[in-house]
C-alpha cells in the first residue's frame, strides 16, 4: 500500500472485475429491477447514515472513491487513481474529471472535503477517518487527505456505503453537525451514484431511476430500481417464489433460505457478505462473577456444541466463525476450536472452584435482544445444565430494552450479533478495546481488557505492510480465542436471492451496499 | 362541553402516554445505533443532545406539550420527518383497509345473521356459526399467511404485499383496479375477525326481536315474512349491531397492525408498533392524536347512523 498505487485505466479495471463473474453474456440495456427491503429506512444519506437498510440506495444514489472487487483489491470509482505516501501520512485522490451529481452541478475535490468533513462529524464509526486531520484541494479534481498517522483501514473506508461523497451546495447550507437531519437526507436527495431519486414512501418503497449522465459511459444498464419495503420475510419468500420480486438481500431464516433453494428459478447464495462481515457469537460479561474466570467461560464453550448450532439450528445455512474477524476477509485467521468435550468442561470447572453443590454449580443468566436467536439461547441453556451450570434465560420486551442491558453490561451472558463493517479496525477493534468499555451496545460490552490485545490493535491499525499487519491480526485473533470475551460460533447466514432474470447480481465484498450499475435484467 | 372535556381527555393522554414511553428502558439513540449497525459514544451523546433527551423529563414533557399546544406535533426522531407529515402518509392507506374491511364486514355480517336467525337450526345457522368461530379465533397473521399461499403462490390471483404495483402505468381507472387487487387478502384477513363478530350479534338481536310482540302483531295482520323481516326486524334488530361497529373504530390502530405487517400494507399500524420498539415519542404520540381524532370521527359517524335506523335516539 506504500508504493505508489498505479490506478488503471478504468474502462480496463471494470471490464476486468465484470468479465470475471459475467462470463460471456452481453447485458441489456433497459427495464425495471424489483428489489425488497427487509426493514423500513430511516434516511437515505449515507454519509450520515450506516446500516444495511440505507447501504444498497445510498450506494446507488451516491458514489465513493474507490469500490472494490471480489478480491478484496481497491478499484476506481469516482477516483481515477490515488497514491499513499511513503511514510503514509497523505493519500492524494485524482477524481474522474466528468462526474456529475443529479442536479447537473459537476463534482469537484471541494465535495470530497466537505464530505469528509460531515462524515467525521456524523457518521456513527468514528474510527473510519479520525486519523484525517485535513483535506487540501490543490485543484478541482484532486484532494488530499492529511493523516495523523498511517491508516491502512483507509482504503476501506473510502469504498462502498461507507464514504458517500455528497454535494457541498445542497448539504453545505448550515452547521455540519446539523446534516445528520438535513431535510434532503429524504426527500430530493442529490448524489452523483448511476441512480436518482423518484420517490421515498416511508414504509412503502424507494424508487430510483437511472442518471443519465452518469460518469461510467453506458452505466447503469438498468432504467428504473425499485425498492419495496416488505418487513415480513415470509411474504418476501412468497414474493421470490411467485417472481414479484427480482432480487433481495439479508435474508437470514434458515427455513426460509432453504425452502428457496429448492425454487429452479431461484439463486440463493451466501456470496457477498466478507466486507458487512456479520458474525453471531455467545457474549460472557469478563468483569463480574463466575464468567471473571477464563477457565469458567473456557468450560462453558467445550459444553457448547457448536456442530449442533450449525446443523440444528442453522440447519446448514451458516458457516462457522471461531475468530472475531469474519471468514471471508483477509484478515482471518482460523482458531482451534473448542469441540465439546463435557468432561474437560466439568474439570475445568472444579478446578475454578465450583463443584457441585444441591446439583448444581452456579447460576447464570442469559440475554437475547431479538427473537431470532431465541433457539440459541434456549441451547445454551441445556447445553450448560449437562455441566450442571442452571441457565436462566432472560428475555427483553424490544431491542432498546436489550441494548440497554447490555450498553450497561447488566448481563452475564447474551447472544450478540455484531457487523465487521470492512477493515478490522472499524468494527472488530471496538468489541475488544479496553478504552471503549461499556459504551452502548456493541461497545466492548464484556469489560474484556488485555494489554496485548490493545497493543496489537494499535499496531495494526498504523500498519501499512499488508503481511505484517495479517500477522499482528493473526496474534490477536488467538488471544481472543483463547481468553474467549466472547465464544465465536458461526457466521449470520445472510443469503442473497435472485431470480434467473438478474443478470450481474451485486456479490461483490460489499454485497448489496455497492452500485448495481452492471446488473442487468436478461430477456 | 363535550368538546373541552375531550380535549382535556386527549391531553392527558398525551401525558399519561409520554411518562410511559419514558419510563421504558432504552432510547432513540440505542435504536438509531441498532439502524445504523452501532456507534460510538460520541454521536450517541450528540443524538441525545439533539433531541433534548439529556434534559429533564419535566423539561422534555413541558416542550412537547407547549408545541402540541401550538398545533405542532413536532419531528419524528427516528425518520427526521415532521411528524404530521409521516402521519399523512400513512393514514390513508390504514383507513383504506379499515374502512373496507368494515363496511364489508358490517353488510355480509348482517346478512349472514339475519339469514341464520330465521332459522337457528338450519345448515345456514350452523354453517354461520361455524365461520364465525373461526373467523374469530384464528390468528390473524396465519389467517394472512394461509391466503398469501393459497391465492399468490399456488394461484397467483393477488399480489403478495404492498398496497401497489409502481411499475404499471395507466389512467386512474388501472390504478383503481391495481390498489383494489391488493386490497383483496387484506381485507378479508381483517375482514374475517369483524365478520365474526357482526354476524354473531345480527344473529342474536334478531332472534331476540323476531320473538317479540310487535313482530307477532305484524305477522298476525297479514305481512308477508319477507315484509316482517326486513321491513321491521331488521330495522330495529341494527342498533347493537352499530353500536359495536362504532366501538371498533377505536381499533384501527390495534386491529390492524397485524394485517398490515403480514401483507407490508404502508399504514399507521406498522408505523405505531415501529415507532414503539424504536422509541420515538413525538410519532407514537402524534399518532395516538391522530388515532383519537378517528375515534372521534366514528362516534360521530355512529351517531348519525343511529339516528336513520332509530329515529328515538335523535328525539331524546
Amino acid at each position: 500500500m506504500n508504493k505508489l498505487v498505479k490506478g488503471l485505466a478504468m474502462a480496463t479495471a471494470l471490464t476486468a472485475s465484470f468479465a470475471t463473474f459475467a462470463k460471456a453474456e452481453e447485458p441489456k440495456m433497459g427495464g425495471t429491477l424489483i428489489t425488497v427491503l427487509g426493514t423500513n429506512v430511516r434516511n437515505l444519506n449515507s454519509a450520515v447514515q450506516s446500516g444495511i437498510v440505507t447501504g444498497f440506495p445510498g450506494a446507488q444514489l451516491f458514489a465513493s472513491p474507490l469500490r472494490y472487487d471480489e478480491n478484496w483489491e481497491p478499484q476506481p470509482y469516482l477516483a481515477e487513481t490515488w497514491e499513499v505516501s511513503k511514510d503514509g501520512l497523505t493519500v492524494t485522490l485524482n477524481l474522474v474529471k466528468n462526474a456529475k451529481f443529479h442536479d447537473g452541478t459537476p463534482l469537484t475535490s471541494e465535495d470530497v472535503a466537505f464530505s469528509v468533513e460531515v462524515i467525521k462529524a456524523n457518521h456513527p464509526f468514528k474510527a473510519m477517518f479520525a486519523p484525517v486531520e485535513s483535506v487540501s484541494t490543490p485543484d478541482a479534481h484532486t484532494a488530499v487527505l492529511h493523516l495523523s498517522k498511517p491508516h491502512p483501514a483507509l482504503m476501506l473506508a473510502m469504498s462502498g456505503q461507507l464514504m458517500s461523497i455528497i454535494p457541498k451546495h445542497i448539504y453545505g447550507d448550515g452547521e455540519i453537525s446539523d446534516v445528520k437531519t438535513h431535510p434532503r437526507n429524504n426527500e430530493n436527495v442529490v448524489g452523483s451514484g448511476p441512480f436518482k431519486l423518484t420517490e421515498f414512501k416511508n414504509g412503502e418503497h424507494v424508487i430510483l431511476e437511472r442518471f443519465d449522465d452518469f460518469f461510467i459511459e453506458g452505466r447503469p444498464y438498468l432504467d428504473k430500481v425499485v425498492m419495496r419495503i416488505i418487513t415480513d420475510p415470509a411474504a418476501r419468500a412468497i414474493a421470490y417464489e411467485n417472481g414479484e420480486i427480482h432480487m433481495g438481500a439479508f435474508e437470514s431464516l434458515p427455513r426460509v433460505i432453504n425452502r428457496l433453494k429448492k425454487v429452479d428459478s431461484l439463486t440463493v447464495t451466501a456470496e457477498g457478505y466478507g466486507a458487512i462481515g456479520p458474525i453471531d457469537w455467545l457474549a460472557m460479561n469478563t468483569t463480574k462473577g463466575p464468567l471473571a474466570d477464563v477457565r469458567v467461560r473456557k468450560a462453558i464453550a467445550y459444553a457448547v456444541d457448536k456442530n449442533f448450532i450449525h446443523k440444528a439450528l442453522m440447519q446448514g445455512t451458516a458457516s462457522d466463525s471461531t475468530s472475531g474477524i469474519h471468514p471471508d476477509s483477509p484478515f482471518y485467521a482460523a482458531q482451534e476450536g473448542y469441540d465439546v468435550d463435557l468432561e474437560k468442561s466439568a474439570a475445568l470447572l472444579d478446578e475454578a472452584g465450583f463443584p457441585v453443590k444441591d446439583g448444581k454449580r452456579m447460576t447464570l443468566t442469559i440475554d437475547f435482544g431479538w427473537p431470532g436467536v431465541k433457539p440459541q439461547v434456549e441451547y445454551v441453556k441445556a447445553a450448560l445444565k449437562k455441566v450442571d451450570i442452571d441457565v436462566q434465560v432472560r428475555a427483553s420486551a424490544d431491542f432498546p430494552t436489550w441494548a440497554k442491558k447490555m450498553g450497561t453490561m447488566d448481563f452475564d451472558m447474551s447472544w450478540d450479533t455484531v457487523f465487521n463493517w470492512g477493515d478490522p479496525v472499524i468494527g472488530v477493534h471496538r468489541t475488544y478495546d479496553s478504552t471503549n468499555i461499556a459504551k452502548g451496545v456493541w461497545s466492548n460490552t464484556q469489560g474484556f481488557s488485555n494489554a496485548r490485545v490493545d497493543e496489537l490493535m494499535a499496531m495494526a491499525a498504523i500498519e501499512t505492510d499488508p503481511t505484517k499487519r495479517k500477522a499482528l491480526y493473526g496474534e490477536f485473533q488467538q488471544i481472543i480465542a483463547d481468553e474467549l470475551p466472547v465464544y465465536h460460533t458461526n457466521t449470520v447466514p445472510y443469503h442473497t436471492v435472485y431470480n434467473d432474470k438478474v443478470g450481474n447480481p451485486p456479490l461483490g465484498i460489499w454485497g448489496s451496499s455497492t452500485p448495481i450499475d452492471m446488473t442487468y435484467l436478461k430477456e | 362541553m363535550r368538546i373541552v372535556y375531550a380535549f382535556f381527555l386527549l391531553m392527558a393522554v398525551l401525558v399519561l402516554n409520554f411518562s410511559m414511553m419514558h419510563l421504558a428502558p432504552g432510547d432513540v439513540a440505542d435504536t438509531i445505533s441498532q439502524s445504523m449497525g452501532g456507534a460510538d459514544q460520541e454521536i450517541l451523546d450528540q443524538i441525545r443532545a439533539d433531541y433534548g433527551l439529556d434534559q429533564p423529563f419535566l423539561v422534555q414533557l413541558g416542550r412537547y406539550m407547549g408545541n402540541v399546544l401550538h398545533f405542532d406535533l413536532g419531528y419524528s426522531f427516528f425518520y427526521n420527518t415532521p411528524v404530521t407529515e409521516l402521519i399523512l402518509q400513512r393514514l390513508p392507506a390504514t383507513l383504506l383497509l379499515v374502512f373496507t374491511a368494515q363496511i364489508l364486514a358490517l353488510f355480509i355480517g348482517v346478512i349472514l345473521g339475519v339469514i341464520s336467525a330465521r332459522k337457528p337450526n338450519g345448515i345456514a345457522s350452523h354453517f354461520v356459526t361455524i365461520l364465525a368461530l373461526f373467523g374469530y379465533s384464528a390468528p390473524v397473521f396465519w389467517t394472512g399467511i394461509l391466503l398469501l399461499i393459497g391465492f399468490s403462490l399456488n394461484i397467483q390471483l393477488f399480489p403478495v404485499a404492498g398496497m401497489r404495483d409502481v411499475t404499471i402505468e395507466g389512467g386512474i381507472w388501472v390504478h383503481f383496479v391495481d390498489i383494489a387487487r391488493h386490497l383483496v387478502l387484506p381485507v378479508i384477513t381483517l375482514g374475517s375477525i369483524f365478520l365474526a363478530l357482526y354476524s354473531r350479534l345480527a344473529r342474536a338481536t334478531m332472534m331476540e326481536v323476531l320473538g317479540s310482540d310487535y313482530v307477532r302483531t305484524a305477522k298476525a295482520k297479514g305481512l308477508s315474512e319477507r315484509e316482517v323481516v326486513y321491513k321491521h326486524a331488521l330495522k330495529n334488530s341494527l342498533s347493537p349491531v352499530i353500536t359495536l361497529a362504532g366501538l371498533q373504530f377505536s381499533a384501527v390502530i390495534s386491529g390492524a397492525v397485524l394485517v398490515e405487517a403480514v401483507f407490508s400494507w404502508p399504514g399507521l399500524g406498522t408505523l405505531a408498533f415501529q415507532s414503539i420498539i424504536a422509541r420515538d415519542t413525538p410519532t407514537i404520540l402524534g399518532i395516538l392524536f391522530f388515532s383519537a381524532l378517528v375515534v372521534i370521527i366514528g362516534n360521530l359517524l355512529t351517531d348519525i347512523a343511529l339516528r336513520f335506523v332509530d329515529p328515538r335516539v335523535g328525539s331524546k
